[in-house]
């Protein structure tokens, strides 16, 4: 979208559950870039009942804190209690912008026929609309009819997507979902006083069918088909249906949400609109997407907080992007759940000291009852970092099992396909391609060193071949996200400048040999003068100085059997970009990464990553 | 001043309390305006809509659809009892029919003529709402339930387990560091609500619930422990649904952890008294602890609500440390430093000063600590 002209000034705010964080964004010498930022608590509760008495108070401090940087009383954010947006120079802002995920987001249920084809379509439509996805119900998921009734009263959805069948195709199965939701009776979660919201996205043929059996007990809307044919996605109407009626219903349910609403506004086309309130998920996806786009690179981001972890990834030529929600896989509120799925054995693999089960079960007890207490010893902190590495490890796992080709879909197969056994619903996923890795949420963006957080994604993710790592700093993506809807241009700018921290990148070959062997042959001319050279076993890691926004000549020779990009054993010449953490060189391995299970082989290996990482202070580490 | 990153849990000898006492569906209330009511007493009552039972009445009949439509003997919204014909074919020469019968009393739901689906719903489920605590009706919501007040000895737990019981308060250790033994609990322990001190073991909750313990009250458990009596790991903090036969409230924490002196203190005044709890945790936007609710004598015009304040964080402040080390320690502040502070894990974050109850003085990061008003 071409920016008709230049915004001087932009609020963006994200009003979460329980912080509401502002940022503004100013367009100083030709460029945007994000000046000063505040928060305030979330005003959703009792007593005041009013999201926008937090809005005030997250912009009453940015405009204060600009009167400071600028030494200028005269600038003024609010007028009449509301965001002043004012289309004079030197005056107001020209924009206000969005995003909510107060109240517990956007939580949905999805309907499909066969639950790995059209139920998986749903899915990605509601996912990718920054929805919550409670259950998927479909005809063939082996549960029992009255289960499926009973799954759909006993949740309380904010809406319901339904999908199933290709147009024109059988209508039975599609009838039968709708007779199921229909006899379940499902209420909205929020309030009383309206009907529950029902999106069907289904064959186009069904749809007096379903007209017949929804359309008086919820409020039924029909929208185009979000798998018209098995081998076509067409996911956008049913997302714009879905980021509608969350404005309209849910969003007009939250207390102050109306008046919000109200507020939003920017210049579009030459005429002051109404920007959308975005769910702050989707605003991420956004920005991720524009980036992708932008730059021509496949990006893959994660923002792991206290409750969930969602995963955004754009990959391939297409650009094809995908979000999931581990919506129980977090370090605080669920971070006995990452001990319950990830098992004590495989949290203590990443820990380089003994530790009884019985004070580390307790210790994560104690930090989901108190989730906002902070690891003091630093030895909590290895162990928050460990789990921390086993949700996100976690996390990806559902992403790459979700992030898939369409199933069911008939292609042409390449020659080369056929001999790798290549069939549809492959994961998308490719580590060897990805350009750039993003963590973000408390415990990547504020890990006390920087070098944790790229040992966190390192390890978790396990990136391969050359991959760029970066953290965003203050998690201001969700704004950024809804500000590509009226200024892309702005949007990138302060993504690349003032959003992202490079940490570095990570380089790293792929594939298994002895651990006696040559794994890496690298040159790297650094920017300090030096040149690092060195014949890199396998199983070690190196850790460079590259500093942000220098680059490294580098030539680098994977050794027999592991590929770093280029095939088998071929050398690369490329330019590696630095960071505050510099370039790691990880020679461990990938597919597989192993580590020794017995402790008196593990711990030693770990300590000597470590601090090759630079990641803890050396006394832990002894 | 500074407002505290945690407020601390409630341990008062005297709280005015409202409780909201909510129908899930609309119903009716059974109690007005004014009424005194008793913890055990109903104050509303509703009917859930029953079960629904689909079956594919086509395929019963052995015709496709929409031809079953000819053959039923009912419509939806009829009345049903087990073995009500509800529909039948007219077979060859008026034998051979097949004919389906109801398998359950209710009635119909729903007769499909696309899918040859039949949908049929069980009777009503009551559903009932005790006041849970004693006291008086001071609103009735229409349709809805009731809010009552009373005056209470009142403890916020941090954790807990299990719904809504009631039973006599009986102390069973002498001091709250004490560890129950699994000796000291018998058939006196019956109906009652138990207090351990700073630790509840598997055999001990195990023996309790043997000899129909309502209630168990503890300083700490054993995460291990508990993973053994539910058999599965709580992954989230959502609980207060477990079928256990009791409810046990947690006040401090995991691990052995002496329960704080003032609660200790606190269930210990009230020894023999009737006491309301509850073990629904929730923690997440609008947090939910588990209660001890004890109900004490009141006139009514004392029932004003109390001003809600923010804890805050002065100099002199009573404090408890929440996090490791000293987990579990009382302290006064002795300093609030503004700046931020590097503490051993490196982090860097806004610290107080205090003095522990054994003279240490230490630094703490003021988001592991919480405040215990005075």
């Amino acid at each position: 979208m071409a920016d008709a002209r230049p915004l001087k000034r932009i609020i963006a705010t994200d009003c979460g559950s329980t912080t509401t964080k502002s940022i503004l964004i100013e367009y100083i010498d030709g460029e945007y870039r994000q000046t000063v930022r505040g928060e305030a608590p979330t005003t959703v509760e009792k007593p005041l009942n009013d999201v926008t008495k937090g809005v005030i108070n997250a912009v009453t401090e940015l405009e204060e804190l600009a009167r400071l940087k600028y030494k200028d009383d005269s600038i003024k954010f609010i007028k009449d209690d509301t965001i002043w947006i004012s289309e004079k120079e030197n005056e107001g802002v020209d924009a206000y912008v969005s995003t909510s995920s107060a109240g517990g987001g956007l939580q949905m249920m999805v309907t499909g026929v066969v639950a790995k084809m059209t139920g998986e379509s749903a899915e990605r439509a509601a996912l990718g609309a920054g929805a919550i996805v409670m259950d998927l119900i479909a005809s063939n998921d082996k549960r029992a009819n009255y289960e499926k009734i009973e799954r759909i009263r006993q949740m309380r959805p904010d809406m319901i997507l339904m999908a199933g069948g290709v147009d024109g195709g059988t209508t039975k199965h599609v009838a039968e979902m709708g007779e199921l939701v229909a006899a379940a009776d499902p209420r909205p979660r929020l309030g009383s006083s309206y009907k529950l919201p029902v999106i069907y996205a289904g064959n186009n043929k069904a749809r007096d069918i379903i007209k017949d059996a929804l359309g008086e007990k919820t409020d039924l809307i029909i929208t185009d088909n979000l798998r018209p044919t098995l081998e076509n996605e067409n996911l956008g109407p049913a997302r714009d249906k879905i980021h509608d009626l969350f404005m309209e219903h849910v969003m007009a349910q939250a207390p102050g949400y109306n008046k919000l609403m109200s507020w939003v506004k920017g210049p579009k086309d030459g005429k002051l609109v109404t920007i959308p309130i975005m769910p702050t998920p989707a605003a991420v996806g956004n920005i991720m997407q524009t980036i992708a786009k932008v730059y021509d690179i496949e990006v893959l981001g994660v923002d792991i907080g206290g409750a969930t972890t969602d995963i955004f990834s754009v990959f391939t030529k297409n650009k094809v992007f995908n979000r999931t929600v581990s919506a129980n896989l977090g370090l605080s509120y669920s971070i006995s759940n990452v001990l319950a799925t990830a098992g004590l054995e495989e949290i203590l693999r990443w820990v380089p000291f003994d530790i009884d089960e019985s004070g580390l079960r307790n210790m994560i007890k104690n930090k989901m009852i108190r989730p906002t207490t902070i690891p003091q010893q630093l030895e909590e902190l290895v162990l928050e970092q460990a789990i921390a590495k086993e949700a996100l490890k976690y996390a990806f796992i559902q992403h790459k099992e979700f992030a898939v080709g369409l199933k069911g879909a008939q292609r042409q197969r390449e020659i080369s396909e056929a001999f790798s056994q290549s069939t549809s619903g492959e994961s998308v996923v490719n580590m060897m391609t990805l350009d750039l890795l993003v963590g973000s949420g408390g415990v990547l963006s504020h890990a006390p060193r920087r070098n944790q957080s790229a040992m966190m994604m390192v390890d978790a993710f396990l990136p391969e071949c050359i991959t760029r790592l970066a953290v965003d700093s203050i998690f201001m993506m969700p704004q950024l996200g809804v500000l590509a809807e009226i200024s892309e241009k702005a949007a990138t700018e302060v993504f690349e400048k003032d959003c992202l921290i490079y940490l570095g990148c990570c380089v790293a070959p792929v594939g298994k040999i002895k651990p006696d062997k040559i794994a890496l042959t690298a040159k790297i001319e650094l920017p300090n003068g030096e040149v690092f050279q060195e014949d890199i076993k396998f199983g070690e890691v190196r850790l460079l100085p590259c500093g942000v926004g220098e680059t490294a000549k580098a030539t680098l020779k994977p050794g027999r059997g592991l590929d770093i990009g280029e095939g088998k054993g071929q050398e690369i010449n490329t330019e590696l970009q630095g960071g505050v953490v510099g370039i790691v060189l990880d020679t461990r391995g990938r597919r597989p990464f192993t580590l020794p299970l017995e402790a008196s082989k593990r711990v030693p290996l770990l300590k000597k990553w470590m601090k090759e990482f630079k990641a803890y202070p050396e006394e832990i580490l002894k | 001043m500074a407002q505290a990153y945690s407020p601390g849990l409630t341990v008062t000898d005297n709280i005015v309390l409202k409780k909201e006492r909510i129908l899930p569906l609309k119903g009716t209330v059974l109690v007005k305006k004014g009424d005194k009511v008793k913890a055990e007493d109903l104050v509303a009552e509703t009917l859930l809509p029953g079960k629904v039972v689909p079956f594919n009445l086509s395929n019963k009949l052995g015709v496709t659809p929409p031809m079953h439509m000819q053959y039923v003997k009912v419509k939806a919204g009829d009345k049903i009892k087990k073995g009500d014909l509800l529909a039948q074919t007219n077979g060859f020469l008026g034998l051979f029919k097949s004919t389906v019968k109801s398998p359950i009393v209710g009635e119909i739901e729903n007769i499909s003529k696309i899918t040859g689906q039949m949908l049929l719903r069980e009777p009503k489920i009551p559903v009932q709402v005790k006041a849970f605590i004693a006291g008086v009706v001071v609103e009735v919501i229409p349709e809805e339930g009731v809010i009552i007040e009373n005056k209470s000895a009142y403890i916020q737990g941090i954790f807990g387990i299990g719904g809504e019981t009631f039973g006599e308060i009986k102390m069973l250790v002498d001091s709250p560091g004490q560890p129950l033994d699994v000796k000291m609990i018998d058939d006196s322990c019956k109906d009652k609500i138990i207090v351990c001190g700073a630790m509840v073991s598997y055999a001990v909750i195990k023996k309790a619930q043997e000899v129909g313990v309502s209630g168990i009250i503890t300083g700490g458990i054993d995460d291990r422990d508990l993973n053994k009596l539910l058999g599965y790991n709580i992954g989230v903090a959502i609980t207060g649904h477990e079928e256990v036969g009791l409810t046990i409230v947690v006040t401090e924490g995991f691990g052995e952890i002496g329960m704080a002196k003032k609660t200790y203190g606190l269930l210990k005044q009230f020894d023999g008294h009737k006491a309301s709890i509850h073990g629904i945790t929730q923690i997440r936007a609008g947090v939910m602890r588990p209660e001890i609710i004890i109900p004490i004598k009141f006139k009514e015009e004392e029932l004003t609500e109390p001003e809600t304040r923010m804890s805050t964080l002065e100099i002199g402040t009573t404090i408890r440390v929440i996090r490791q080390p000293n987990f579990g320690v009382i302290g006064k502040v002795t300093g609030l430093p503004e700046q931020l502070t590097k503490v051993e894990s490196e982090t860097l974050v806004r610290i107080l000063e205090a003095e522990l109850e054994n003279g240490e003085k230490v630094i703490i990061p003021r988001a592991n600590v919480e405040v215990i008003e005075n």
